[in-house]
């Protein structure tokens, strides 16, 4: 019988840690599925962040590193200098990549070092307990905002796809979602799109993707992803915010599919 | 036309009962089997095999499912 859907080789047999319905899963799934694709796995260096997919060497099965918190994009900038030929990815959450890594991020845009950064973007610090993040919406209870963020206090959220689409360095930026089957099939487009940008050379590429955090936003996994849709979607609206001319894998990958 | 025919399999010990995948199929076959627990401690998510054969292997239940549990066949 022929297979619509089975497990990929670019994960490893280790079942995920992540709570139940967590998309930091489907987007690990995703990353492995377009490596598998492009048959890159034994020759792709990632690097980890510290944030729930600390341990996410134990689950791509490449070459993986473990960096410092808010430090994957130097590490990966020093791995693909030394090895320009090899696939290199940075996974960060949006506190690792938006907080304490925030100089590393745009800077590493900046030079536009050939890098592919898989930004998970789920409004809040998951490892540590649901702390408010850079990202955290206006109104948005976490333990640190109980009564909701108020931004004038303590800032407005932060859309790093658009301030790294300024950046000359940064030649693919987009912003997906992993809501529904249609927008997971976007994203693993999107995700394809951005590491044959770094096959091609041509700059720094980076996949921010909406994703859940059921157990600290206090919802259910279903209600955590309507939530996605119907409060995170409209103030970081989805599509592409920067692509090179010659990048076309799969056709036309986001372009504001709200 | 003719449809696709489709075969589901979960690998229920990695099931965490999120119910992600109960709502996403077409024709609504994939639900939580409350009357089972797994390894983990969680019900898992199933297709009564009396569904089965209204499965069309659209993969959406796949597609969705964060701990890679489902497999999906397309029945010839
Ligand atoms: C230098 C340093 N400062 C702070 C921490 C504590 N810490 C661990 S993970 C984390 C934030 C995680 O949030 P995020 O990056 O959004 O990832 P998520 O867990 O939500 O996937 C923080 C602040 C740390 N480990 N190291
Ligand atoms: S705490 Fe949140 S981000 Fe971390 S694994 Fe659980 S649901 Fe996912
Ligand atoms: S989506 Fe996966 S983990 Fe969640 S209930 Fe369905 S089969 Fe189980």
């Amino acid at each position: 019988m022929p297979v619509v859907f089975e497990r990929t080789r670019g994960l490893t047999e280790k079942e995920f840690h992540f709570c139940p319905g967590c998309t930091h899963g489907v987007i690990h799934r995703l990353v492995a599925e377009v490596l598998e694709e492009m048959n890159e796995l034994g020759n792709t260096v990632g690097v980890a962040p510290v944030g729930c997919s600390v341990l996410s060497y134990q689950y791509f099965n490449c070459d993986m590193h473990e960096a410092a918190h808010g430090r994957a994009p130097a590490m990966a900038t020093g791995i693909k200098r030394v090895l320009p030929d090899r696939m290199v990815f940075a996974y960060q959450g949006d506190g690792d990549l938006a907080s304490i890594g925030t100089a590393e991020i745009i800077h590493a845009a900046g030079r536009g070092e050939k890098i592919t950064v898989i930004f998970v973007n789920n409004a809040i610090y998951g490892m540590t307990g649901g702390q408010m993040a850079p990202t955290t919406l206006a109104g948005q209870r976490t333990t640190t905002s109980p009564l909701g963020r108020d931004p004038r206090q303590v800032g407005f959220p932060l859309r790093v796809s658009e301030m790294l689409a300024t950046i000359d360095g940064a030649a693919f930026i987009e912003r997906t979602s992993v809501h529904d089957p249609a927008h997971i099939r976007k994203t693993k487009k999107a995700i394809r799109n951005a590491f044959e940008c770094q096959k091609a050379n041509q700059g720094f590429s980076m996949v921010e993707i909406l994703s859940t955090c059921p157990t600290n936003w206090g919802m259910s996994p279903l209600e955590s992803l309507d939530w996605v849709k119907e409060t995170m979607m409209p103030y970081y609206p989805l599509g592409n915010f920067r692509r090179p001319e010659a990048v076309t894998v799969s056709g036309a990958s986001g372009g504001g599919h709200a | 036309m003719a449809r696709n025919r489709g075969q589901v399999s979960f690998d229920i010990d990695r099931c965490k009962g999120c119910e992600l995948c109960t709502t996403v199929c077409p024709v609504d076959i994939v639900s939580i089997d409350t009357r089972h627990i797994n390894q983990r401690g969680y019900h898992p998510a199933t297709v009564s095999e009396s569904d089965m054969d209204k499965c069309i292997a659209c993969g959406n239940c796949a597609v969705i499912c964060p701990d890679l549990v489902i497999r999906v066949q397309r029945v010839a």
